[in-house]
């Protein structure tokens, strides 16, 4: 990473992705998708339900395959990358957080170094820094995800995502499930956060505000298909039908920060 | 003569009968956990095996006991001897609740808790062994002690092929129309599928992710 690198750090070609339902051809979720997400960048997808986001988010860490078309990460298509080294260079955040039950708090964040077979000093220190980063006492590594508020509990997911540093992180809705003040606390995080890591993220969520709030780029899906790519600022002004409904909906709050 | 006078009066062949009872069970237990819990797992990878497998178990769990033992007489070295062929059967009927279990346990884990895995890029092994298999282990100790209990049950009629047992005494009291011995058959096994029960169940609730 001497020299700066200007190729974007994922870039959809042309992806379609067609559900497979035992051998015969299915519903088209996504359909001719051309995007480029650049280096350090916080892309935003907004969309409702089965607009087919989260769909594009698993295209990247390949949980899903294209099925029509090529999607560049490092611009390396992804069915050419070792898919566990493809994967282990991009953290993932979902909504449900996914904390392993079975494991402690410092176990769960410590999970992808544990597999890149760090050295246990490494991997505590490693565990320590990142409760700290967000913002969580480290006494409470030893606990099990269970013990944990949500906001703890998904702090803890970010930290998970970003234990072994990786350049790529895809967040899906990782907001969605806690109550309005928590919130509103982990964006203040997540933008502090970001403004020091300068990671690369694809954030996916139905809420204007939020994308709004954390979005460098909006990209707004329907259907499978990608209408339009604003920024936040040219966003309430866009000429686009649904982007104009989602501002409306979203009106009365819209000037707030 | 009462039922303790009898079975304190025979005591070391209540003994021998109870252990001989035991190594049935526990060999054909043993046997069927190290078939059954691997085929739990292959059906979850390879769905197109699920049908055939589960339905194959299925199968041999409609045969009659007596009507398997009889099935498995003309094989080959098990054949031979009447234990061999009674803890194949005995296997066999267990075979069951255990693929069914470890098949169970394992889907049943947290949809987001395997995705969030494989996101992070753990490897297929690596998702079984930490994820998987710990999640689903209360659930296939489960399966082990419904296959216990039913072997205990099961393994006393392997006494009609001369494989002994605790199942020697209930023929044996069957024959001489003696409720006595009957009983001390019947009780020592009631005793030891009450117990595996028990035990099983403790070992099931300790090692369910909670």
């Amino acid at each position: 990473m001497s020299h700066p690198d200007t190729r974007p750090a994922i870039e959809f070609r042309n992806v379609s992705y067609r559900l497979n339902v035992q051998g015969k051809e299915g519903r088209e979720l996504l359909h001719d998708l051309n995007l480029e997400v650049q280096r350090g960048e916080t892309l935003v997808l907004l969309g409702r339900s089965g607009s087919g986001k989260t769909t594009t988010l698993k295209l990247i860490n390949h949980l899903l395959a294209p099925t029509k078309g090529e999607l560049l990460v490092d611009a390396r298509p992804t069915r050419e990358w070792d898919v566990i080294r493809l994967r282990r260079m991009i953290g993932y955040v979902i909504q449900e957080v996914g904390l392993f039950p079975h494991f402690t708090v410092e176990r769960n964040i410590g999970l992808v170094p544990k597999i890149e077979n760090w050295h246990a000093d490494r991997i505590a220190k490693r565990v320590r820094e990142l409760l700290q980063l967000v913002g969580l006492d480290p006494e409470i590594s030893s606990r099990y995800p269970r013990e944990l508020s949500g906001g703890q509990r998904q702090r803890v997911g970010v930290a998970r995502a970003l234990a072994a540093d990786p350049p790529i992180l895809l967040m899906d809705e990782p907001f969605g499930a806690l109550d309005p003040i928590t919130r509103a606390e982990l964006q203040r995080e997540f933008l502090a956060l970001q403004k020091r890591l300068r990671k690369t993220v694809v954030f996916v969520t139905h809420d204007l505000r939020e994308a709004l709030l954390l979005g460098t780029r909006i990209a707004l899906m329907e259907d499978g298909r990608l209408l339009t790519i604003q920024t936040p600022e040219e966003f309430p002004t866009c000429a686009e039908p649904l982007a104009a409904a989602y501002t409306n909906a979203f009106g009365a709050i819209s000037e707030d920060p | 003569m009462n039922l303790w006078q009898f079975m304190l009066q025979n005591h070391t062949e209540v003994l021998e009968l109870t252990l001989e009872h035991l190594w049935l069970v526990g060999i054909s237990t043993l046997l069927a956990v190290l078939v059954g819990i691997p085929l739990g797992i292959l059906i979850t990878r390879w769905p197109a095996l699920n049908k055939p497998v589960l339905g194959g178990a299925n199968i041999i769990q409609t045969i009659p006991s007596l009507a398997l033992f009889g099935f498995l007489l003309p094989a080959p070295w098990i054949g031979a001897r009447a234990d061999r062929l009674a803890i194949l059967a005995l296997a066999l009927y267990a075979l069951l609740p255990l693929i069914r279990n470890t098949y169970v346990g394992i889907k049943g884990v947290d949809r987001a808790v395997v995705e969030a895995g494989r996101g992070m890029g753990m490897t297929g092994r690596q998702l079984l062994f930490q994820v998987e298999l710990p999640l689903a282990l209360g659930v296939i100790i489960a399966g082990v002690r419904v296959a216990t209990v039913i072997s205990v049950g099961l393994a006393t009629i392997a006494a009609a092929i001369g494989a002994g047992g605790l199942g020697e005494y209930i023929f044996r009291g069957l024959a001489m129309v003696n409720n006595q011995v009957i009983l001390a058959g019947a009780i020592p096994a009631a005793a030891m599928a009450l117990l595996a029960d028990v035990s099983l169940g403790w070992l099931e609730k300790r090692l369910s992710p909670r």
